[in-house]
């Protein structure tokens, strides 16, 4: 697997703001990466540098192993997508004359134009103004372009925002289909539930710097968030904590009489063994920490240590 | 070279659907018209010829309408893209940020020039079908070409100051201030300075350094003292024999006030963080 994108001690300095600070980061080929963070974490900047929109000011990047600033960088944009936050266009210009200027510029025959419309559900629209799409029909579009010419590497910054749920799920799918097809992307995101299943590598970002990186499982382990059992047991039984728990888990009573039970995530299997051999055991519930948690939790510590 | 077409063919297609082509040409045209036949009026059937009047009379229309049509066009070129966030996704395209400037530059200039073709052409069509025959249409066309060149000009004055500043107002008002210096103000203080100066300091040379920096200064001298007939008319006889500008420099220092300020334009937009 070689990297399709590098970044070594990457810096990049507004005056004496640092908006990304020392990251190093290696994206292998066909990984799905999201980076997560706060507004103003550095997740656009990192982005438009690997587009080569803006340049580091210290620190080497290499994108499909090119400098994206030099001439070589310029063509390797031709099998990069990208979808920009708040993506704009031209008011004037229709949809399908949009795409198709695109599609030129990245010396892609029109011809791709209409199928691609209609994968992201434009096919209705494609003749009308831009100046009179929605929010959500915009984004559409600009996925659209980002797909353009099949690119081996894609960078989608806040992609989500501003679809309803209906049109996340369709987007989605496309993404996991790209994948299959073994290509790279990079997402950008504060939606972080949503991105939990869909990702191979999280790069938590915080004040320009890359806190951790990781899987999922692995930052899981790393924050060690307690994963919670809530055990409803028949009536009788409920608001009493059985005592195959004790020093395995912490142990509390909800207000509906369930039992909670929080555990560290290595105990998790033990845990569950003994729940079921309860006798009158209704229903279990299992919550490990979302991604939202992970985040909440990677920020306190980093805030404890500063 | 693809790029710059492509880039060119979209800035055309924009001006026809927001009504900027057909609005500019229309209005050239209209004035065009008015101008050649209620200013042959006075003249009644004197010595000169029709078109050499509308040629005078059409070339004080470029100087002061091309320059503020040409600003208008390209003042919001780079900090309107900048700011509705279109040039983002476009310059992570594969192209060059220099390439963006001139196909945008071209395009703009497509938009003009059609403009002015069609619009002072009408007029030179109308003398035609009314006298049935036209003397001097290649001073004519002529005139026409530089009009263009003229508005070639101030499209790139324009796209400098778009380039160079991060707001959309202050780029229009740096546009009126440019086109109120140029076409006005200029003018009028070297005016008076001559008045003042009553040739003590400025000697010719001078003068004609004078008219060349500023490019509708060029544009005047250019046209109104071209031929013999068109100077007399345009009162610029005398002008013309003391100025020492042959219409060679006088093109070349308009070619120089376009290439000058749309380099600047690539540099700023190529230095750009976006």
């Amino acid at each position: 697997m070689t990297a399709v994108v590098t970044l070594d001690k990457v810096t990049k300095r507004y005056g004496k703001q640092a908006a990304v600070n020392d990251v190093t980061l290696e994206l292998g080929g066909g990984q799905c990466i999201a980076l997560v963070g706060h507004n103003g974490a550095g997740k656009t900047t990192l982005i438009k540098m690997m587009l080569g929109l803006t340049h580091a000011t210290s620190g080497r990047i290499r994108v499909l192993g090119e400098d994206p600033l030099s001439h070589g960088g310029q063509q390797a944009r031709l099998a990069i997508g990208y979808l920009p936050e708040s993506v704009a266009f031209p008011a004037s210009l229709t949809g399908r004359e949009m795409l198709r200027f695109y599609a030129r510029l990245k010396r892609r025959p029109v011809s791709e134009c209409d199928p691609l419309l209609a994968r992201v559900g434009l096919v209705e629209a494609a003749h009308k103004r831009i100046g009179a799409y929605s929010k959500g029909m915009r984004q559409r579009l600009g996925l659209a372009q980002a797909l353009l010419g099949s690119p081996r590497l894609l960078f989608l910054d806040e992609p989500t925002t501003g679809l309803d749920p209906f049109l996340r799920h369709s987007f989605y799918s496309i993404i996991a289909e790209l994948r299959e097809r073994g290509v790279t992307a990079v997402l950008s995101s504060h939606a972080l539930s949503e991105l939990e299943t869909r990702v191979d590598k999280i790069v938590v970002l915080h004040q320009g710097k890359a806190l951790v990186t990781g899987t999922l499982d692995s930052l899981r382990t790393m924050a060690r968030l307690p994963t919670i059992f809530r055990l409803r047991l028949r009536n009788g039984l409920a608001g009493k904590v059985p005592a195959i728990f004790e020093g395995l888990a912490a142990s509390s009573v909800a207000a509906d009489g369930a039992i909670e039970l929080s555990c560290a995530a290595d105990r998790k299997m033990e845990v569950l063994r003994r729940a079921q051999a309860i006798e009158g055991l209704d229903d279990i519930e299992i919550m490990s920490p979302s991604l939202d948690q992970l985040y909440a939790s990677f920020l306190q510590d980093k805030q404890g240590i500063a | 070279m693809r790029n710059l077409g492509i880039i060119a063919g979209k800035e055309v297609r924009d001006g026809l659907r927001n009504r900027w082509i057909v609005a500019t040409t229309l209005l050239l045209a209209a004035l065009a018209l008015t101008l050649t036949f209620l200013g042959s009026v006075p003249t009644g059937t004197v010595g000169a010829s029709r078109l050499a009047v509308t040629i005078v009379s059409l070339s004080s229309l470029t100087i002061f309408l091309v320059p503020l049509i040409a600003l208008l066009l390209a003042y919001d070129a780079v900090v309107g893209e900048f700011d509705r966030g279109t040039l983002l996704l476009l310059l992570s395209y594969p192209v060059a940020r220099w390439q963006v400037v001139i196909g945008k530059f071209l395009g703009h200039l497509a938009i003009l020039a059609f403009a002015t073709v069609v619009g002072y052409g009408a007029a030179a069509g109308a003398l035609l079908v009314a006298d049935g025959h036209v003397e001097g249409l290649a001073t004519f066309a002529a005139m026409i070409g530089s009009s263009i060149l003229l508005g070639a000009v101030f499209v790139a004055i324009g796209y400098f100051i778009s380039a160079i500043v991060r707001d959309r107002g202050l780029a229009g008002g740096l546009a009126i201030g440019v086109w109120l210096l140029f076409v006005l103000i200029y003018d009028m203080a070297l005016l008076g300075l001559l008045v003042v100066d009553k040739g003590r300091v400025i000697s010719a040379g001078v003068l004609d350094a004078l008219l060349l920096l500023n490019p509708a200064d060029a544009f005047r001298v250019l046209n109104l003292t071209g031929s013999g007939g068109v100077s007399q008319f345009a009162g610029m006889a005398g002008l013309s024999e003391d100025a020492g500008l042959s219409p060679a420099v006088l093109v070349g220092a308009l070619l120089l006030w376009t290439v000058l300020p749309l380099g600047g334009a690539a540099l700023a937009l190529g230095r750009r963080q976006l």
